[in-house]
């Protein structure tokens, strides 16, 4: 039977959309920066989850994905939270209704 | 027995990222998101992933979520104050991420069978990296190559060439980094 080599390819890709959503719901919701980075991160996740349920049936090669979607990510977090500094330090703020340099 | 792990894990999962994006501070929302992950590692030992287990707790729950928590201690913020949007941008929100939530909800269904029909179904798919072994693929390359050779043999052959521009990604952060933060270079 195929459906028992892997039972829980259903459900682990269910929580990664679960997991994404919630990250969506983060970022459209909050308005502080360092918890906005939080819920990317959260989405990150999401995606690493439904990469190694299918690398189950697909081989290690969605594993490898996941490396490098870690690698992107600690990039991205160690960027923006260095943008973070720099904002803070101009404007002594994390709140995004604050931060509108570009507005025009 | 495995199920009913998958489900604690994932139900410790779901309901610690609620409290993330919900919680007042930056600080909990680090700390609640720490415990996601490492829920979410639990789930990968049971998807036959031990290696990107280990990864993750290693570097994303502790080296990731370490640098946010540095960096709230360098904000000094103090006293947390609700940040939530007005309900104007709720209610959007909410119907945004319920649109989402249907159309990945879609992928619940997607079943074993139908991937089996779906790969059987695509003759040109010969490349090695992804080839279907009758399902069960992580399992056998566990099997036959241990649980870092499996992950390590396509990484260094099949995706050389991306991981080696991974390297360059790194030093363009690290450098943009230091740029970024640094007062005066």
């Amino acid at each position: 039977m195929r459906a028992s080599i892997a039972p829980l390819l259903g459900p682990a890709l269910g929580l990664s959309a679960i997991l994404f959503t919630l990250g969506v719901a983060g970022v459209l919701l909050r308005r502080n920066v360092i918890v906005l980075f939080v819920c990317i991160e959260l989405m990150l996740n999401a995606v690493n989850l439904s990469f190694v349920a299918l690398a189950q049936l697909h081989g290690t090669s969605g594993q490898v994905m996941v490396f490098f979607v870690m690698t992107v990510a600690a990039a991205e977090a160690a960027v923006g939270l260095a943008i973070i500094l720099a904002i803070f330090r101009h404007k002594q703020t994390v709140d995004l209704q604050n931060i509108n340099l570009l507005r025009g | 027995m495995t199920e009913a792990v998958f489900w604690v894990f994932a139900a410790v999962a779901v309901v610690t990222a609620s409290l993330c994006i919900l919680s007042r501070s930056a600080l909990s929302a680090v700390l609640w998101l720490t415990v996601t992950m490492l829920s979410l590692a639990g789930i990968f030992v049971l998807l036959s992933a031990e290696f990107v287990a280990a990864i993750q707790v290693l570097v994303y729950a502790g080296a990731v979520m370490v640098l946010f928590l540095f960096v709230i201690m360098l904000l000094n913020l103090g006293h947390a104050t609700s940040d939530m949007r007005g309900p104007a941008t709720v209610a959007a929100t909410v119907v945004i991420a319920g649109l989402l939530a249907i159309q990945l909800f879609a992928l619940w269904r997607y079943s074993p069978d139908r991937l089996a029909v779906e790969v059987a179904q695509a003759p040109q798919l010969r490349d090695p990296a992804t080839l279907f072994l009758g399902g069960q693929a992580a399992r056998h390359a566990v099997a036959e190559q241990g649980v870092v050779g499996a992950v390590a043999a396509p990484l260094f052959q099949t995706y050389l060439v991306p991981f080696e521009l991974t390297s360059i990604l790194l030093l363009v952060a690290i450098v943009g980094a230091v740029v970024l933060a640094k007062r005066r270079i």
